[in-house]
């Protein structure tokens, strides 16, 4: 399945983009697939998940065209 | 219920008064109460020259609308208005607005509280700080009103 990804502020930057496109074999993906695809080290604790602009977690399941973002703690208002 | 998020420069007042003129019916509310958040010239201790604030199309606009749904459900409120800046700003810019309208002053100081905090807690916004000396930086986490617990288990 093919899975846009999209990054945020400082974790943006660490990353070096501000998105990506990753395709997971499998019909049971997880959000922690996804990270596994686009770093090689763990993901810090801070960082927040959302997919499809809704709040959720690692081990949330994917379908294929899911939007996937991975950004540190908000800090509006 | 209106929510706008823009890089253009905020004038709260403005925005009051048109949102009255132009979406309220004349004399059904009672009183508006307003928030408008600020930048800062400091923070932690630092002196602060600029701010980029970021955000997630789409999604920060989504949740700002959750929050103020949340409110109007939970008081007895007539109109919520949110304006919220992104891009560039400088010390004393506006940098939000939240305006609520009520027939009644203790539903709509509550609401607006409850708006305020939890745009702030959930609404993807984020603060990049240039300081005086020219060092950038991403803050890393906003201040809690010690009031937020209590009028959330007023509203849900």
């Amino acid at each position: 399945m093919e899975i846009d990804v999209k990054f945020f502020a400082s974790l943006r930057e660490r990353m070096g983009r501000t998105s990506d496109k990753v395709t997971l074999d499998g019909d049971a993906a997880t959000v922690s697939d996804v990270w596994g695809q686009v770093s090689s080290e763990p993901m810090p604790s801070n960082i927040l998940v959302a997919v499809n602009k809704e709040y959720t977690d690692l081990t949330q399941e994917l379908k294929s065209g899911d939007e996937v973002a991975f950004f540190p703690p908000v800090t509006g208002g | 219920m209106r929510v706008v998020v823009q890089e253009a420069a905020l004038d709260p007042y403005k925005e009051i008064k048109h949102h009255e003129d132009t979406v309220l019916e004349s004399g059904k509310h009672g009183g508006v109460v307003s928030f408008v958040g600020t930048m800062r010239d400091f923070n932690d201790g630092e002196d602060v020259a600029a701010m980029n604030l970021d955000h997630y199309p789409g999604m920060t606009e989504k949740h700002i609308e959750q929050v103020c749904q949340e409110a109007m459900d939970g008081w007895d409120v007539m109109d919520v208005l949110v304006v919220h800046r992104v891009g560039d700003m400088y010390p004393s810019d506006p940098i939000v607005l939240v305006a609520v309208w009520s027939a009644h002053r203790a539903s709509a100081f509550d609401a607006c509280r409850y708006v305020i905090n939890y745009l702030k807690e959930r609404a993807p916004f984020w603060k990049c700080e240039v300081t005086k000396a020219g060092e950038k930086h991403w803050v890393e986490h906003n201040s809690k009103d010690p009031g937020v617990a209590e009028s959330r288990e007023k509203a849900v």
